[in-house]
């Protein structure tokens, strides 16, 4: 018996095609145009936390087989062209992550991605929570936004403070939890941050309510400025809804040498990890060193928001053919 | 010695915890955006039934279990052991007290049987989701009574105790569901 059907049913796939519309009408209020940026990139993403699809089957013309990636997200091109001049961008495409599949995760996922110049993150997160709000119409009844720092955050919903916690705090909280965790002997203050976050922190928001949490520590930068506070952030931003990491979003970093130092630890990172190695994004680092304008930046998973929005329990309820029907 | 990778697991698959046979019963991939996946997963363990919870890093490996299942026919016990049989090799294994537990007042002579090995020892045993049995004991009945509210309890020829409707007699055969304990109907001799 072969798989051939749908998981989506053919109603939500009709919502699916709203949500679109939905979201292509608010940018188009805004004046924010929509590009297309390619897939299939002759560079990757060197994040630790995120595993590229590599195709290794292409030739180049001196008949050297290079390795291709399918894009993790579409940051890297959309910031070229925000370099080139376009202004402010979205994009609404796919996205791949090897080796995420669950309940929440398809390892081919619609991302929706956008760019806003002299846009910081607080005014970003203005426009997500407008977005969210615009989209949410009469499918989900959404209460109050509520705003946290990540310090405060933290605080509030596991009563811990991650910037003076130490991993044995950590080891200790999670276990209080009744948290039996495993593989974490080597396990850094940001892995355990992570399980805090995903485990404890995550589950204990209110429900219907939208949270941003924003200024994380400065370890999980990724591609956002830091600021130089005692201690310093990370301008980046998190939306949670109903139990769901829905947008992540930055102050974009604009340095081009810092850029390159991060790409440099990130490879690092994977080395030590015994993770594939990746080459920098060399384009990316030409357009930075031509001048990025100030900007801020956010990714959406449109598959959760429709998830959100429509009450669903699985991914596969959102996706017509999840990976394993792909 | 096997073992799988957290991005292999899934529901039934057995593995090795803590030197227990467990089997998957959820795994729930938790990975944020731009930091380190986990796996939260709930396990039964196959010799005690008790379900725990674990979170494990992405990546991390664990030994596989060495679990079958196998359907096997129920002969007889000699009080030490209950023996059940291979139909196809005809085959014969005895099941100590402990793997047997509960589910000892479900077992009839020729009765098909799940028998879980864990290194070829039975382990656990899962009676057929409906047995037959004979009622050997209950108070005398109502007759005429149908309805089969209120109801009494029964005894029967495996030692089961089942609440029954009144109208049921001693030496009458009854259906019973073995995952709820409860009766389900009256069946013909």
């Amino acid at each position: 018996m072969t798989d051939w059907q749908p998981t989506a049913s053919i109603e939500m796939l009709k919502k699916r095609a709203r949500l679109l519309s939905r979201l292509r009408a608010f940018f188009a209020d805004r004046d924010v145009f929509e590009v297309q940026t390619p897939v299939l990139s002759h560079a990757g993403n060197t994040d630790p936390a995120l595993e590229s699809f590599i195709i290794q089957e292409h030739e180049d013309a001196q008949h050297r087989v290079e390795p291709l990636f399918l894009n993790t997200s579409p940051e890297f091109a959309m910031k070229r062209l925000l370099a080139a001049g376009s202004g402010s961008i979205y994009q609404i495409g796919p996205v791949f992550r090897r080796d995420e599949c669950g309940v929440k995760h398809n390892p081919e996922f619609t991302m929706l991605e956008w760019y806003r110049l002299d846009f910081d993150h607080h005014a970003l997160m203005g426009e997500v929570n407008a977005l969210l709000r615009y989209v949410a119409e009469d499918e989900l009844k959404l209460e109050r936004s509520l705003f946290y720092s990540y310090r405060d955050a933290m605080r509030e919903f596991a009563a811990i403070d991650p910037f003076t916690a130490d991993i044995a705090d950590l080891e200790k909280l999670a276990k209080d939890a009744g948290l039996e965790v495993v593989g974490m002997d080597n396990a850094s203050k940001d892995d355990w941050l992570h399980l805090v976050m995903s485990h404890l922190v995550e589950k204990n928001l209110p429900e219907d309510s939208p949270v941003f949490i924003y200024d994380f520590p400065a370890s999980q930068a990724a591609l956002a400025r830091i600021r130089p506070d005692n201690p310093p952030v990370a301008e980046r931003f998190e939306l949670y809804l109903n139990g769901m990491e829905l947008a992540n979003g930055f102050h974009e970093l604009i340095d081009a040498t810092e850029q390159q130092q991060r790409f440099l630890n990130e490879q690092q990172l994977r080395k030590q990890n015994g993770q594939t190695g990746i080459p920098a994004d060399t384009n990316l680092l030409a357009a930075l060193k031509a001048g990025l304008p100030e900007c801020a930046g956010v990714a959406i998973g449109v598959d959760r928001l429709l998830m959100v929005l429509s009450g669903a329990t699985h991914i596969n309820e959102v996706v017509a053919f999840p990976f394993d029907r792909a | 010695m096997a073992t799988f990778s957290t991005n292999e697991f899934k529901s039934g698959m057995k593995l090795m915890i803590d030197g227990s046979p467990c089997s998957i019963i959820e795994n729930e991939f938790v990975k944020p955006g731009k930091g380190q996946a986990f796996n939260r997963v709930k396990l039964r363990n196959l010799k005690t039934g008790r379900v725990i919870e674990k979170t494990y890093k992405s990546g991390e490996s664990v030994e596989a279990a060495d679990v079958m299942d196998t359907e096997m026919q129920y002969l007889y016990t000699d009080g030490d052991a209950w023996y059940f049989m291979d139909p196809n090799t005809y085959e014969q294994i005895g099941a100590d007290a402990t793997a047997v537990g509960d589910n000892i007042k479900w077992l009839k002579e020729q009765d098909m049987c799940e028998v879980t090995l864990w290194n070829g020892v039975p382990i656990a045993i899962t009676p057929p989701n409906f047995v037959i049995l004979e009622v050997t004991e209950t108070d005398p009945g109502l007759r005429g009574d149908t309805s089969g509210g209120g109801g009494k309890p029964a005894t029967c020829n495996t030692g089961a105790v089942v609440r029954v409707p009144l109208f049921i007699e001693e030496g009458e055969l009854i259906k019973v569901d073995t995952r709820t304990g409860e009766y389900v109907g009256r069946e013909k001799k």
